[in-house]
């Protein structure tokens, strides 16, 4: 073993925290690179989400009407319940090896190293809800409009999940049956997504349009999408000490 | 420098300990050592701002730093009980992964010499979960190195490293007091430092007369 030399830049200068994208990056990166490394588990969530979808019409009636007109509510719950299901993942791995730690001591603001992995955490388990719900809504006979409506509405909702799944799964970090207490926190504040989200498509059904319900969403996420980052980051803080 | 002035730290309404103040001037360790249960680990934490002192203060050179304050996530660099490493990453995955996440860019060369120096070279590419306890503590030491932080906050980091690892810990700790950085470690092994550079702190018997 050498002795370790000195680099040529200078030594034990403090670092510059340059920029918040940096620090959204490397979130962003390092939890997409972790999130492929297992993927079988993602894959276990989105079957979940699959076989609940399922489920809905093997258990109630084959019949075209019905169906169609609960398509949009059973899509949107199966899709909060696979958000849920994925949301302790998103900090408690890494509050229990330590790694936690480190991102709240790293020079790149918090707030900017939690979005990133909000973003990771959309775009691993968010998204892939979004592309196989018009798939899945052919089991409800639901029409290609609704089904239009209904990705869009969870092109726009399901980053809200995860935003405000984020604070709650914050808050949770290290308390004993955190995932129940988890569910119990967040799906109340899930409520007005999966309303606005179902009420978009019953809205194109009804022939009112589905503009509304899916400029509500949009302000949600806009709303979520400032706000939540700065709320988990705190919970996070918390947790820490 | 770091200051320390009347710190005190509760768990729940038990007092671990109050009136804890020390100074540590560049190229100087402190040491802290103390029964279990004393708030060592507390202590760095607080130092590491982690977390927030019941009372006093601690300034990094004169300067009051507050928990999680943007002064000290620039200079600090801890290492606590849990090793921050991802079971999925290799050796090395890790290692680049930690020293980006300290804003250091750091060349593929100082990467490969930390590796190196900390003799794990020929394991970078296992993955991070069949490294044994003290190849893991070395990608800490690693961390440590690659890093350059001034300040170096090191829970019990003698624990799980055989002798020769132990002895490239002492020389880190030497090097970076060289350099002018500060040490502040909480263990009972000797890191094997001249008298002259090393403060102690013992908690669990800061009683005040």
């Amino acid at each position: 073993m050498s002795a370790p030399a000195p680099s040529t830049a200078t030594a034990l200068a403090p670092v510059p925290s340059d920029g918040v994208l940096a620090g959204v990056r490397w979130a962003l990166a390092r939890d997409l690179k972790l999130a492929f490394r297992s993927r079988a588990e993602l894959g276990v969530q989105l079957l979940f989400y699959v076989i609940v979808v399922t489920l809905f019409p093997l258990a109630t009636t084959p019949e075209r009407n019905l169906l169609s007109t609960m398509g949009p509510g059973v899509l949107w719950v199966a899709a909060l319940l696979a958000s849920l299901l994925s949301l302790p993942r998103l900090f408690a791995t890494d509050h229990a090896d330590g790694t936690l730690e480190q991102i709240a001591l790293s020079p790149y603001a918090l707030e900017a190293l939690v979005s990133g992995k909000i973003a990771a955490h959309w775009l691993t388990t968010g998204l892939p809800v979004v592309l196989l719900a018009p798939m899945l809504g052919l089991q409800y006979y639901m029409d290609g409009e609704s089904l239009t409506v209904l990705a869009a509405g969870l092109l726009m909702g399901t980053p809200i999940l995860s935003l405000l799944g984020a604070i709650g799964a914050a808050l949770t970090l290290g308390l004993k049956g955190g995932g129940g207490l988890l569910a119990l926190l967040i799906l109340p504040l899930y409520v007005p997504v999966l309303i606005f989200g179902a009420g978009a498509v019953d809205a194109v059904r009804a022939g009112l349009g589905a503009t509304a319900n899916l400029s509500l969403l949009g302000a949600g996420f806009a709303l979520a999408v400032v706000g939540a980052p700065f709320a988990a980051a705190a919970a996070v803080r918390i947790a820490l000490d | 420098m770091l200051e320390a002035q009347n710190l005190a730290a509760r768990r729940g309404f038990a007092e671990l300990f109050k009136d804890v103040g020390f100074r540590v001037k560049s190229g100087g360790a402190l040491v802290v050592t103390g029964p279990n249960g004393t708030g060592k680990t507390t202590l760095l934490r607080m130092l590491a701002g982690l977390s927030a002192p019941a009372a006093g203060e601690i300034r990094w050179n004169g300067r009051r730093i507050e928990p999680f304050s943007a002064e000290l996530r620039a200079v600090v660099a801890y290492a606590g009980h849990l090793p921050a490493l991802k079971d999925e990453l290799t050796a090395e995955e890790n290692l680049v992964s930690l020293v980006e996440l300290s804003g250091t860019s750091a060349p593929r060369a100082d990467i490969d010499r930390a590796l190196d120096s900390v003799a794990l070279s020929h394991r970078r590419s296992l993955p991070s979960r069949v490294l044994s306890a003290g190849q893991r503590r070395r990608i800490g030491l690693a961390r440590l190195l690659v890093s350059r932080r001034p300040l170096w906050i090191l829970d019990e980091p003698v624990t799980a490293l055989d002798a020769a690892g132990a002895a490239l810990l002492a020389r880190l700790v030497h090097d970076h007091l060289d350099r002018g950085g500060i040490v502040v470690a909480a263990t009972h092994q000797s890191l094997g430092l001249e008298p002259s550079r090393v403060q102690s702190l013992v908690l669990g018997e800061t009683v005040p007369a």
